[in-house]
């Protein structure tokens, strides 16, 4: 399968992108591309520059470094094809920190600005009762079980690097949560979008597993 | 849910070559920092810190080749500090592959470094390396190049400085305890993490689980940083975080590679 990320030309990508040929090696049968296939890993990882380069993908990945403002006009002067097929359900896709964040209607990072609103719900910092950045390794708490929480754990831990967290209207989309002061959404679904508020690149093999989840899921 | 304290490898890079590597541990190439990195991943280690202690400063490509090797195989998160003195070397460190920079005299010399790595790429990669030594009770003064240079600059002021110019994490070395194995420096270390809202990572000191227990607690730390007791193979990072979860300090637990195989969903 292919796998389009999209670089909003906001950091370097080669992380997120081994992240995803690591989770592509496993042998699981949604992956696996068989004897005789003639690939060695069942994944392919483009990352994007344009709408074009995503054309072909299978599943699209929204990676997580940047401020919002910068990414949410990235993601729509570069992407905006792109962004209309994960809204429509064309394609399925998986926000990773900021990507997540991305996802909803309105970010007040730094001012306030729109988001992709395909989630319902806005993006606020973190309460001052707490050190922000919400840095390290925390436990999750699986609410739902989905394509995305499949197999995870409750108490299992994920590596969180961020200022801001997501405040869904609908409860039912956040499908696993942490707690930093406040409960914090981790993982969040709705149809064939997904995100995570962590990274699971630099998660270790807890990380790896929830981007085989993704990559299972948008193959089926 | 809680979010527990990180346990810290750090590796003395000289020229593209670990100083003080893991002992006994079977690794192909002992000097190699991305297989002495790997090692520390797979022992249940939460970061690694690699100090680049290459005295000359025409080995800057032998850097990023390191950073961009260790991005490609390891999956947890890894800083690199020593010798980054411009925004040019901290983007070039951060677009290899680096999660975080640190950075220490260059940051004492030019505060507004801090505050355009923030800018540019988020306040969680820049990391504030301090090298404090007491001078009084209650009293450290900064020290950079490596430790050489006294500035008169108070540490904890600086760290809420660093903290206002957009720094995402405090690295505090206490050049008193650093090597001594005696311990961290609890007073410096609570001091500086209850003066700052950012995470503070103890470092200098470490001889046995027991300090690092002791700079989690009492010193208030987010994070303990150590180099020699790893190296020498004295204790691995699952010795101290087992004795850390004994204690009932929250930690991330340790599995080996073997149980997460198995418990991988088919």
């Amino acid at each position: 399968m292919r796998v389009a990320v999209l670089d909003m030309g906001l950091g370097n990508l080669l992380s997120i992108r081994r992240g995803i040929e690591r989770a592509g090696q496993g042998t699981a049968a949604g992956l696996d591309t068989g004897p005789g296939s003639g690939a060695r890993a069942g994944v392919e990882v483009i990352v994007a520059q344009r709408d074009r380069d995503a054309d072909g993908a299978d599943a699209v990945v929204i990676p997580g470094v940047g401020a919002f403002r910068d990414g949410a006009r990235a993601l729509l002067e570069r992407f905006g094809g792109t962004v209309e097929r994960i809204r429509s359900g064309e394609i399925p896709a998986l926000g990773v920190c900021l990507g997540m964040q991305l996802l909803f209607t309105r970010s007040f990072e730094g001012g306030e600005y729109p988001g992709l609103g395909i989630i319902r719900g806005d993006v606020v910092r973190l309460p001052p009762t707490v050190k922000v950045p919400h840095m390290g390794w925390n436990s999750v708490r699986v609410l739902r079980r989905c394509a995305l929480t499949r197999g995870v754990q409750d108490g299992e831990h994920f590596y969180f690097v961020h200022s801001y967290y997501c405040r869904p209207e609908e409860e039912s989309v956040t499908v696993a949560e942490t707690e930093y002061g406040v409960p914090i959404p981790a993982m969040v679904a709705k149809g064939t979008v997904f995100g995570t508020q962590f990274h699971p690149e630099k998660s270790g093999e807890a990380g790896r597993a929830v981007i085989r989840n993704f990559l299972e899921a948008a193959v089926r | 849910m809680t979010l527990t304290k990180r346990i810290i490898p750090c590796l003395d890079v000289d020229r593209g070559r670990v100083v003080k590597g893991i002992r006994f541990v079977n690794l192909r190439d002992a000097g190699d920092p991305v297989e002495q990195a790997l090692e520390y991943e797979r022992q249940g280690a939460d970061e690694i810190v690699f100090l680049d202690i290459t005295a000359s400063s025409d080995n800057r490509e032998t850097v990023i080749d390191m950073v961009r090797k260790t991005a490609y195989e390891l999956s947890i998160p890894f800083t690199v500090g020593g010798g980054v003195r411009s925004y040019a070397d901290v983007r070039r460190v951060l677009m290899a592959g680096a999660d975080k920079v640190s950075l220490n005299t260059a940051a004492v010399q030019n505060p507004r470094l801090i505050t355009e790595g923030a800018e540019i790429f988020g306040s969680q990669c820049i990391v504030v390396a301090i090298d404090a030594k007491r001078i009084s009770e209650g009293k450290w003064e900064v020290y950079t190049h490596g430790g050489r240079r006294a500035t008169g600059m108070d540490a904890v002021a600086w760290a809420v400085k660093a903290e206002e110019m957009g720094a995402g994490e405090i690295l505090l070395t206490s050049m008193d305890f650093d090597g001594s194995k005696d311990g961290y420096d609890l007073d410096l270390t609570r001091r500086v993490s209850e003066s700052v809202n950012i995470p503070v990572i103890a470092s200098g000191g470490a001889g046995n689980p027991s300090h690092i227990y002791e700079a989690l607690t009492a010193g208030k730390a987010d994070a303990a940083l150590a180099a020699s007791i790893f190296h020498y193979a004295e204790y691995t990072v699952g010795d101290v975080k087992r004795y850390l979860m004994e204690r009932g300090v929250p930690v991330r637990a340790v599995q080996s590679s073997q149980q997460e195989e198995k418990g991988q969903p088919a």
